[in-house]
């Protein structure tokens, strides 16, 4: 009695369901990876293009989250501009977007017949289906993690530190440079790893807003996607490499969080 | 700090520029649809070692994705797609006149050694059959063939491009799909040629690049046709 009040069976069966569900796919994958052609496919030519092009794209996109999504959280956290919880709530939603929808929305505001079109043609920098527009894609789903992890460590910082460095007489800029970023370092961390790793997994928005031309904007999932057609096992490959880094993300989070 | 922040900007400027710093050898970009694939990998080859120092990029898609990339600005120098009318709604975009690359026809593929033993479109009905969609050029000549047959069949998916429905095939997610003959070389899959179904695929340049030019020459000429042929295509 007082043994089964501990471990609900029915819980417990449902717990190993979701399991199941979780690790199955990942097990399966890593079994039917044909490990002996590892070698020689990371090798080839095509692969390590996509795969620089990944490294390269999610770097940017994760450099540009945190130089854009900081300030941002800031002023999420700490201004008293009107409006600021409804921005709040925008902000969240490239994280719950369809990725294809964040690319069609793409195309509109920065694509040839965008929004903004006109001018950047004009100034002949049109983003779409280019290695720009990759990053652009990217940073539009990373910045959210980013901004939302950064903001709820600002929101639960104390502010002595703050106001005794501004009573000391540090302008603004440096106290927050100074004294308030060192303090939020770990959540800057591992938001961009949260930010580098939904970059690096990106598929809807940049196939969509960028095309997939190799060495252009062929990414390693759309890279994955393409080769599933043409030569499965390398794509069972390239998947479980991704597989890897996922991994070591999640483990990178890990430490950062202790 | 201030410092750190600059350094990280400019270590990101760094980076992304390095994605405009040209590789070596002039690229040519081909848009291609999906089912040329095989063969266009095989020509673009032989086009580089005709070619020293111009480099061959490719994107397969379905024609349509192909289409629609195009007249968002994607940067292709050459487009062929595999119907005339994916071709024509491009209109000035290309440079002359679109060229018929080659000709193809449909076919039922199936599993190796047809398990379910398909002889015609009447079959499909039966199984689970999965078909390129309509807005594809092999969905849309797929959809008159059994039209013409007077065959409904209830898919199982509808691909974005003529490669999706082979990769169902290969993965075993359907008996049967429709497809092109061009398709059975190198898939393992068994196939069934149905007759009257001739589809024409279309060229053209959509740059004024020499190496466009080049490239539709290369594919249109005595070489080009032979590897072409080599992979089922008329």
């Amino acid at each position: 009695m007082s043994r089964s009040r501990r471990h609900p069976l029915s819980l417990s069966a449902l717990a190993l369901v979701a399991v199941v569900l979780l690790l199955l796919p990942l097990i399966a994958l890593l079994v039917r990876t044909p490990w002996q052609r590892m070698p020689a496919l990371l090798g080839s030519d095509a692969v390590q293009q996509a795969l620089w092009l990944s490294v390269r794209c999610a770097l940017a996109a994760t450099v540009l989250s945190v130089v854009l999504g900081i300030p941002l959280a800031w002023v999420l956290a700490r201004s008293h501009l009107p409006g600021r919880r409804l921005l709040r709530g925008l902000v969240a939603v490239p994280l719950v977007l369809p990725p294809v929808v964040g690319g069609v929305a793409l195309l509109l505001a920065f694509g040839r017949q965008g929004v903004l079109g006109p001018l950047l043609v004009e100034a002949g920098a049109v983003p779409a289906f280019t290695t720009w527009g990759v990053i652009l894609a990217e940073t539009f789903v990373a910045l959210p993690f980013l901004v939302l992890t950064v903001e709820g460590a600002l929101s639960g910082l104390a502010r002595d530190h703050e106001e005794v460095a501004a009573t000391l007489g540090a302008r603004p800029l440096r106290v927050f440079l100074t004294v308030t970023l060192p303090a939020i370092w770990p959540s800057v961390l591992s938001g961009a790893v949260l930010a580098g790793a939904r970059a690096l997994g990106e598929f809807g928005a940049t196939t969509t807003f960028a095309g997939s031309l190799p060495g252009e904007t062929q990414t390693v999932p759309l890279a994955v996607y393409a080769l599933l057609q043409d030569d499965p096992s390398a794509a069972y490959a390239l998947s479980a490499v991704l597989l890897t880094v996922s991994v070591a993300m999640v483990l990178a989070l890990r430490s950062v969080r202790r | 700090m201030r410092g750190v922040a600059v350094r990280a900007v400019a270590a990101m400027l760094l980076l992304a520029s390095c994605t405009d710093t040209p590789s070596p050898g002039t690229p040519v970009t081909v848009f291609a649809a999906a089912s040329l694939r095989q063969a266009f990998l095989a020509e673009g080859q032989a086009f580089e070692a005709t070619h020293p120092g111009v480099r061959v990029r490719f994107s397969f898609a379905g024609s349509q994705v192909l289409v629609a990339q195009v007249k968002q600005g994607a940067p292709a120098d050459v487009v062929a797609t595999a119907d005339p009318q994916s071709m024509s709604s491009l209109g000035d975009r290309v440079l002359g006149q679109p060229q018929v690359l080659a000709h193809n026809r449909l076919a039922i593929l199936t599993a190796t050694g047809n398990p379910r033993h398909i002889r015609g479109l009447a079959d499909l009905p039966r199984v689970r059959v999965v078909l390129a969609g309509p807005t594809v050029p092999l969905g849309k000549a797929s959809a008159l063939a059994l039209a013409r047959a007077g065959v409904t069949v209830r898919p199982r998916s509808l691909e974005d491009s003529a490669t999706g429905v082979i990769t169902k095939l290969r993965l075993g997610e359907a008996d049967a799909g429709i497809g092109y003959v061009t398709d059975l070389a190198g898939t393992g899959l068994a196939g069934l040629p149905l007759p009257g179904t001739t589809t024409t695929l279309m060229i053209g340049a959509l740059t004024a690049s020499p190496r466009a030019g080049d490239f539709v020459d290369f594919v249109l000429s005595a070489e080009g046709r032979r590897i072409l042929l080599s992979f089922g295509f008329r």
